[in-house]
């Protein structure tokens, strides 16, 4: 076993132990920044996928998280208005059932993926920054504006969606929910690392010539990773919307985009337990640091800053030496 | 009849007029900063998000400095200044430690700046906005050919911003320093092997760069209130106006500026009064207005596919 191994270990045994400690010690609170840890922690190992694996530095991920708060947002919206959805062509009720919601979160944000990913992928580098940035605010915008579904005021849902044999209302139901559904990510994620797909899409970030040479289709390849890192952020973000049990176009904004992407340099690029420890920290941090100081965020600034500067790896990276890095 | 529709009509020309004059002034203030992050990449490779936060220094320095001194002059440049000041320091401290790393790294080390920079200013000013008030000699509206009443500041702002363009072309195309940011542009190894001192080259690039969004942050911020926060938006739009002109042509800013201007500012009034001719008022306004919010995104698309490397890009 590798040090990695034994941080990545270390990492999960806390996302078990903590929320457990807190079950016995009665302190909901720290489930519920545990049940934020994990779900960011979704959100970002999708981002690893396109970002760690395929090298697309994507700023504009909260356009797949936001897309997944409100397919969230929407449909329990409907259900508890017991307004439809839609009438024609055919009848779309609202729901409360999790499973469906996902679905349908995985669903909306993969093929906003997949149109965003064809536009900007037509281009690489500083302009693929700069466009999904722009994707991000146009979506931003477009939710402040959509008066019929809140606005800028957002959607509140007043009681949160069910999952078919659980009470997802006590604190450490939802939260073995959520868990699971981050290791199911994980395995998902470290499968296609494996896979190969993954090998391809590997060496599509790093010798896009040769791969096209040997008759794969680079852009295929990134395409393919967009629209699997979208549809996982997207899940996060409905059951983000379920933890708040509110939706807002700030899921939308260019700081979430950006949140993401530090949950992902936190904890260290293209390694698997890299989102999950990034999340953890961060969490960790807004609420230590927010507690101490108003301005938290400039020391989060100055650490990343730091972390840029001086310990590419991130901070498994740090603790378990560089040469564990999966290239 | 007949005269109240020509009534109507003239009065939609004037609307026309006035809005057209909006788009141009909103087009030259992102000309400003597109300029800047425009020739920044163009010149050094770098992609920098924390454009916005010196737009918001530049503001926040005239408020103060123009609240102190009331001199809205003084307090412009203040905004010049104080934003070169804050760009050359960035760019000494943390901006040339990035250079030579990937995109990635320049996008979060910015980040990073941007998050430092908001804070800081919300430590010094406080949370509420500050209020920066157009000076009497440019305050009222003017009358224009044709009897239009239109804010003579506004009007100002168009004429500044062009002489500005107008400055920035002759600095780049007629001095020695222009002469040493296009060959930085074409061959930074070249350069400084004929003994151009390439680190102070960048530090004067940069802190130029600032100057514009500083200078651009001032002039909006008289007729936007000036907070915290508020140098992202303009940011973003001056990223999309990258990618419609191209990245590295300041050409490409200025068309791309107008073009993101107009559509803006036209789509804003005019796509909520075309929905009304196939929805009900008040659906119709709300489905415009979710239209005009998209309208410069997909402009920016209908580019992307077109050209992908921008109206006026040298390189993809």
């Amino acid at each position: 076993m590798t040090r990695e191994t034994y941080v990545n270990a270390f990492t999960l045994a806390l996302f078990v132990a903590i929320p457990l400690w807190a079950v016995v010690a009665d302190e909901p609170f720290t489930i519920t920044l545990m049940t934020r840890a994990a779900i960011f922690a979704i959100a970002a190992v999708g981002l690893n996928i396109a970002l760690g694996l395929g090298g697309l530095v994507s700023l504009g991920h909260a356009v797949f998280f936001g897309l997944g708060g409100y397919s969230m947002g929407i449909l329990a919206h409907h259900a508890q208005t017991y307004t439809a959805l839609a009438e024609w062509p055919l009848l779309i009720e609202g729901t409360k059932s999790m499973p469906v919601i996902w679905l349908t979160a995985i669903v909306v944000s993969s093929l906003a993926a997949l149109v965003i990913g064809i536009l900007s992928l037509r281009t690489a580098g500083v302009y693929f920054i700069m466009i999904t940035l722009a994707f991000g605010q146009m979506f931003f915008f477009f939710a402040i504006s959509w008066s019929e579904y809140g606005g800028e005021d957002g959607l509140s849902i007043y009681v949160r969606n069910g999952f078919p044999g659980l009470d997802t209302l006590v604190p450490i139901q939802f939260y073995g929910l959520c868990l699971g559904l981050l290791c199911l990510v994980l395995v998902f994620a470290w499968r296609l690392a494996k896979s190969p797909f993954g090998l391809a899409l590997n060496a599509a970030r790093q010798a896009p010539l040769r791969v096209e040479t040997v008759g794969l289709d680079p852009a295929r390849l990134r395409l393919i990773a967009f629209v699997l890192s979208g549809a996982i952020a997207g899940l996060a973000g409905a059951l983000f919307a379920d933890l708040n049990r509110f939706v807002s176009p700030v899921m939308f904004s260019w700081q979430t985009s950006g949140e993401i992407m530090i949950f992902v340099i936190l904890g260290g690029v293209g390694r698997l337990f890299g989102p999950v420890v990034g999340a953890l920290v961060f969490v960790a941090l807004e609420h230590w640091l927010g507690g101490l100081s108003e301005f938290w965020h400039i020391y989060l600034g100055l650490l990343l800053l730091l972390i840029v500067l001086f310990a590419r790896g991130g901070l498994i990276g740090l603790v378990a030496g560089r040469e564990a890095v999966h290239d | 009849m007949f005269l109240m529709l020509q009534g109507r009509g003239f009065m939609s020309l004037i609307l026309l007029i006035e809005q057209i004059l909006n788009g141009l002034q909103f087009g030259i203030m992102l000309f400003l900063m597109a300029a800047g992050l425009t020739l920044i990449f163009g010149v050094m490779g770098l992609i920098n998000l924390a454009h916005g936060s010196l737009y918001m220094i530049g503001a926040f320095c005239a408020a103060a400095v123009a609240g102190m001194t009331g001199s809205f002059l003084l307090g412009l440049i203040a905004a010049l200044a104080g934003a070169a000041l804050a760009g050359a320091l960035v760019e000494l401290v943390v901006i040339r430690r990035l250079y030579r790393k990937d995109h990635l790294d320049q996008v979060l080390a910015t980040f990073a700046l941007i998050l430092i920079f908001s804070e800081g200013t919300r430590w010094i000013f406080g949370s509420f906005p500050l209020f920066l008030d157009v000076p009497d000699y440019l305050s009222g509206p003017i009358t224009l050919p044709g009897g239009i009443q239109y804010p003579l500041y506004r009007l100002a702002l168009i004429v500044i911003g062009l002489a500005v363009g107008l400055g920035l072309y002759l600095l780049i195309s007629k001095t020695r320093l222009g002469v040493q940011i296009r060959a930085g542009e074409n061959d930074r190894e070249m350069i400084a092997a004929l003994g151009i001192d390439i680190a102070k080259l960048y530090t004067i690039v940069f802190a130029l760069g600032a100057a514009l969004a500083g200078f651009a942050g001032a002039l909006v911020g008289a007729i936007q209130s000036v907070q915290v926060g508020m140098g992202e938006p303009v940011l973003i739009m001056a990223f999309v106006v990258i990618v419609i002109g191209g990245i590295g042509s300041i050409k490409g800013a200025l068309i791309g500026a107008l073009l993101v201007g107009l559509t803006d500012t036209l789509g804003g009034i005019f796509l909520p009064e075309v929905m009304k001719l196939f929805f009900d008022p008040s659906t119709a306004t709300s489905i415009g207005s979710s239209l005009a919010s998209m309208a410069i995104y997909v402009l920016m698309a209908a580019v992307l596919v077109l050209k992908p490397a921008g109206l006026f890009g040298a390189r993809a």
